[in-house]
C-alpha cells in the first residue's frame, strides 16, 4: 500500500489546536445494559481523530452519539454533556436536524439511495436548500464528487444509479454525499471495512485531504488504518475511554497496559 | 363404518411394510446401523412406497372408471324395455338406480328397475372384492419385490428423497391443473355465448339488458341478442366503483402504512396492525348492509342538504365501501414494503439532516415504490372481483353513466343476476356470464401479472 504509507500524520502542534466537539461524562444505556461509562474526549478541529478497540468497546456508540443519530434508537439512553462549539448538542433547543447537516456521516456499509449518481450527491444541499439555481446545485455535484475522488469515473453517467457503482465508488459516493451539504464535522464508522484494499487507500488519501476542511472522525478496526490517517487516536475498551492522545504516541508509547495490550493483538 | 376399517388397514398396512424394511436393513448389518449406505428408516420408507403406491395407483384408476364397467354390465342385464328408451333416458334411469343401489331403503320400484339396481350391487360386491383383492397383491409384491432389493449399500435415501419431490410436485400440480379446469370450462362456455352473440357487439354494445334476450335460434335471435348484451355500461360501472374505492384505499391505506412502518411506536403498531387486518376479516356481506342501510342513505340525505340528488343506490356508496374493505391490503402490504427498504437508507438519509418526511417522501417511497405499486394492483384486481358490496348497494340497473352519485351494475353483480335462478343452462343469458368471468379473469390476470413483473424487475434496486 504505497499510497497509503507517504500520508503518516505530521507532529500535531498542541498551541494551534481548537476543540470543535467534546464529550463529558458520557454515558449510554441500551435499556438496562450500560453501554458507554462516563467518556471525556475532545475532538480538535481539522485533525483525524481515530477510535479504535476490539469490537463491542462502545467505540462505535460515541461516534453515533456525536449527532445524535442514536435518537432513532427507542431503548438508547445518553447522559452527560457533548458539546458542539461550546453549545450542547443534546439541548432541547438544538434542532437534529441541523445538528445532523453540521456532523454528517458515513456509514460501515456503503448505503447509496436508489436514485442517480447525481440525485445522491444533490439531496443533501436540496432539503437544506443550499442552492439557488441549477448551476449552483451542478457546481456543487461536481466539486464534491471531485473531493470525493470520483469525478473522472463518473462524470459520464451522472444520471445512472448510484447503486450500479463498486463497493468502492458506492463508499466514495456516500462520501461526497455527506461533503456535499458542507458539514463542520465528518463521522466516519468503519467506512472501509466493506472494501478491498486498493479502494481502502483510495479512501485513505481521501480522508487525509479532507481533513483540510472537516474534522474527521473515523470508527476503526483497523489499527494500521487508525496510524496511516489519524493524528489523534482513543482506545475503548468495555465501554470505557481508555487512553487517548497523539497516534504517534499512543502506537508507540502507550500509557495504559490494556492500550499496549491491545496495539501488540494480544486482546481483541 | 366401512371407511374406519378402510383406513385402518391401510395404516396397518404402511406401518408394517415400514417397519418390516426397517428391521430388514438392520438385520442385514448385524446391528451395527452406521455400515448402511442409508438410515435404516429410508429403507423403511422405500418398502412402504413401493408396496403403497401402486396400489393406490390403482385405487384410484378404479374409482374413476368402475361406473363404466359397472354401467356396461347392468345394461346388458336389461331387456327391450330399456333398449327402447334413447340414450339420454338410459342414462338418467342407469342414474336414477345406480343411486337406489346406494341407499338401503329402495322403496317401490319396478321390476325393470330392481333388475338394474341388483346388478350394480352384484356388480359391486364382485368387482370391490376383486380390487381389493389385487391390491393387497400388490402391497404384498411390492414390499416384498422391495425387500429383496436391501442392501447395506443400497442407496434408499435418494428413493426416498426422489419421492418426497414427486409427491411436492403432484401437490402443486393439483393447483395448477384446476386453476387450468376452471379456466378451460370458462373460454368453452364463452365460445358458445359468443356463437349466439357476436364478439364484438359483446365486448363493444352500449346497451345491456339481458332479460330481452330472444331465446330461440337463427337469424332474428342474433340480430336481437347482439343488441341487448352490450357490456360496456357494466365494464363503466366497475370502472367507475373500482376507482371510486382506490381513490379511497390508496391515500388511506398508504398513510397508514407509514405511520405503522415509520412513525408508530412498537407498541402502538403491535396494538394497530392487528386492528387493521381485522378490515380485512369482516365478510363482505356485512360491508354489503353497511354500505346499503348506513353509508348509502347518509349520502342521500347529506346529498339533499345540499341539493343534489343521489340515488339510494349509488356508485358512491358501494365504492366509498369497497375502498374501505381493501384499505387492509394497500396498508399490510405497503407496511411490510417499507419496512423492507434497509435500515441502512434510513440511517443514510437522517445523517445528512433529513427530517423524517423528508427521508420517506424523497428515499423510502421512491425506494418501495415498485412493492406499493403492486400492493396497489392486487387491490385493485380484489375491488374488481368483489360482488356482495355491490349486489347490495350499487344496484342492478345497467346504466352507462360517469356520475358516481347515480345507480350503476358490475360485472359480478350481472353474473350473480344471470345466474340466479331457474335458468335453461344452454341459453344466451346464463352463457353471458360466463363470457362476463371470462372478461374478469382476463383483467384481474393481466392486473397480477403486471404486478408481478414489477415488483421483480425493481426488486434489486436496493440491497
Amino acid at each position: 500500500m504505497s499510497v497509503a504509507t507517504d500520508i503518516l500524520q505530521p507532529s500535531v502542534k498542541t498551541a494551534n489546536e481548537t476543540v470543535k466537539m467534546s464529550g463529558r461524562n458520557v454515558s449510554v444505556h441500551y435499556g438496562e445494559k450500560q453501554a458507554l461509562f462516563d467518556v471525556d474526549l475532545d475532538i480538535v478541529a481539522n485533525q483525524v481523530i481515530s477510535l479504535i478497540g476490539p469490537s463491542g468497546c462502545g467505540k462505535s456508540t460515541f461516534l453515533r452519539c456525536l449527532n445524535r443519530m442514536n435518537d432513532t434508537i427507542d431503548i438508547c439512553k445518553v447522559s452527560g454533556e457533548i458539546n458542539l462549539e461550546g453549545q450542547d448538542i443534546y439541548d432541547k433547543a438544538i434542532d437534529v436536524v441541523e445538528l445532523r447537516a453540521r456532523v454528517g456521516m458515513v456509514f460501515q456499509k456503503p448505503n447509496p439511495f436508489p436514485k442517480s449518481i447525481y440525485e445522491n450527491v444533490a439531496y443533501g444541499p436540496r432539503i437544506h436548500g443550499m442552492t439557488r439555481t441549477k448551476d449552483e446545485l451542478d457546481e456543487i455535484v461536481t466539486s464534491s464528487l471531485r473531493r470525493a475522488g470520483l469525478w473522472e469515473e463518473v462524470k459520464d453517467r451522472l444520471d445512472q444509479p448510484g447503486t450500479g457503482l463498486s463497493g468502492g465508488q458506492q463508499q466514495r459516493l456516500c462520501i461526497a454525499r455527506a461533503i456535499a451539504t458542507k458539514p463542520e464535522v465528518l463521522l466516519m464508522d468503519e467506512p472501509c471495512s466493506a472494501l478491498d484494499p486498493i479502494a481502502t487507500a483510495i479512501i485513505e488519501e481521501l480522508i487525509d485531504e479532507l481533513r483540510e476542511n472537516f474534522t474527521i472522525v473515523i470508527v476503526t478496526h483497523s489499527m494500521q488504518q487508525a496510524a496511516r490517517v489519524s493524528q489523534k487516536t482513543a482506545f475503548f475498551h468495555l465501554g470505557k475511554l481508555i487512553e487517548e492522545g497523539p497516534t504517534e504516541q499512543i502506537f508507540t508509547n502507550p500509557h495504559h497496559k490494556k492500550t499496549q495490550d491491545y496495539i501488540t493483538g494480544r486482546i481483541g | 363404518m366401512q371407511i374406519w376399517l378402510t383406513l385402518l388397514v391401510v395404516i396397518a398396512a404402511s406401518g408394517g411394510l415400514f417397519y418390516t424394511g426397517r428391521s430388514r436393513a438392520l438385520a442385514i448389518t448385524n446391528g451395527d446401523a452406521t455400515t448402511l449406505h442409508s438410515k435404516p428408516a429410508f429403507h423403511g420408507g422405500m418398502l412402504l412406497i413401493c408396496g403403497i403406491l401402486p396400489a393406490a395407483f390403482v385405487f384410484l384408476v378404479w374409482t374413476f372408471v368402475s361406473r363404466y364397467f359397472a354401467d356396461a354390465s347392468v345394461a346388458s342385464l336389461l331387456g327391450e324395455e330399456f333398449k327402447a328408451l334413447t340414450e339420454l333416458e338410459q342414462g338418467a334411469f342407469l342414474r336414477s338406480a345406480f343411486g337406489f343401489s346406494q341407499s338401503q331403503n329402495i322403496g317401490d320400484v319396478t321390476a325393470v328397475e330392481l333388475t338394474a339396481i341388483e346388478g350394480y350391487r352384484n356388480f359391486y360386491n364382485f368387482s370391490n372384492l376383486v380390487v381389493q383383492l389385487i391390491m393387497a397383491g400388490l402391497v404384498i409384491g411390492g414390499g416384498y419385490l422391495a425387500w429383496r432389493q436391501i442392501r447395506v449399500d443400497l442407496r434408499a435415501r435418494q428413493f426416498v428423497e426422489g419421492a418426497v419431490s414427486a409427491a411436492l410436485i403432484a401437490a402443486s400440480g393439483v393447483a395448477i391443473l384446476t386453476t387450468l379446469g376452471i379456466v378451460l370450462s370458462l373460454i368453452f362456455e364463452s365460445i358458445n355465448f359468443f356463437q349466439k352473440v357476436p364478439f364484438f357487439d359483446f365486448l363493444f354494445g352500449t346497451h345491456w339488458s339481458p332479460q330481452s334476450a330472444f331465446e330461440g335460434v337463427g337469424s332474428e335471435a342474433t340480430d336481437r341478442n347482439s343488441e341487448v348484451f352490450g357490456a360496456i355500461p357494466i365494464f363503466a360501472g366497475t370502472l367507475l366503483i373500482t376507482t371510486i374505492a382506490i381513490l379511497v384505499a390508496a391515500p388511506i391505506g398508504l398513510m397508514s402504512a407509514i405511520y405503522l412502518s415509520d412513525y408508530a411506536t412498537p407498541r402502538v403498531r403491535a396494538a394497530a396492525k392487528p386492528i387493521l387486518e381485522v378490515l380485512a376479516g369482516i365478510p363482505t356481506v356485512v360491508y354489503g348492509f353497511f354500505a346499503a342501510l348506513t353509508v348509502a342513505p347518509f349520502l342521500r340525505n347529506s346529498g339533499e342538504a345540499v341539493g343534489l340528488s343521489v340515488s339510494s343506490e349509488s356508485a358512491l356508496a358501494a365504492g366509498l365501501v369497497m375502498g374501505i374493505m381493501i384499505i387492509p391490503f394497500v396498508s399490510s402490504l405497503s407496511d411490510d414494503v417499507i419496512n423492507s427498504v434497509p435500515q441502512s437508507l434510513r440511517d443514510g438519509s437522517a445523517g445528512l439532516g433529513a427530517t423524517k418526511s423528508e427521508t420517506i417522501r424523497r428515499v423510502i417511497l421512491p425506494a418501495a415504490l415498485p412493492g406499493i405499486v403492486s400492493a396497489l394492483m392486487l387491490a385493485i384486481s380484489r375491488a374488481i372481483g368483489e360482488t356482495m358490496i355491490v349486489v347490495m348497494a350499487a344496484g342492478l340497473s345497467a346504466n352507462l353513466t360517469a356520475n358516481p352519485l347515480e345507480a350503476v351494475t358490475t360485472v359480478t353483480v350481472q353474473i350473480v343476476t344471470l345466474l340466479v335462478g331457474d335458468q335453461e343452462f344452454d341459453s344466451a343469458k346464463t352463457l353471458a356470464a360466463f363470457a362476463l368471468g371470462l372478461v374478469l379473469f382476463c383483467v384481474t390476470l393481466m392486473l397480477n401479472v403486471v404486478a408481478l413483473r414489477v415488483i421483480q424487475k425493481y426488486r434489486e434496486q436496493y440491497d
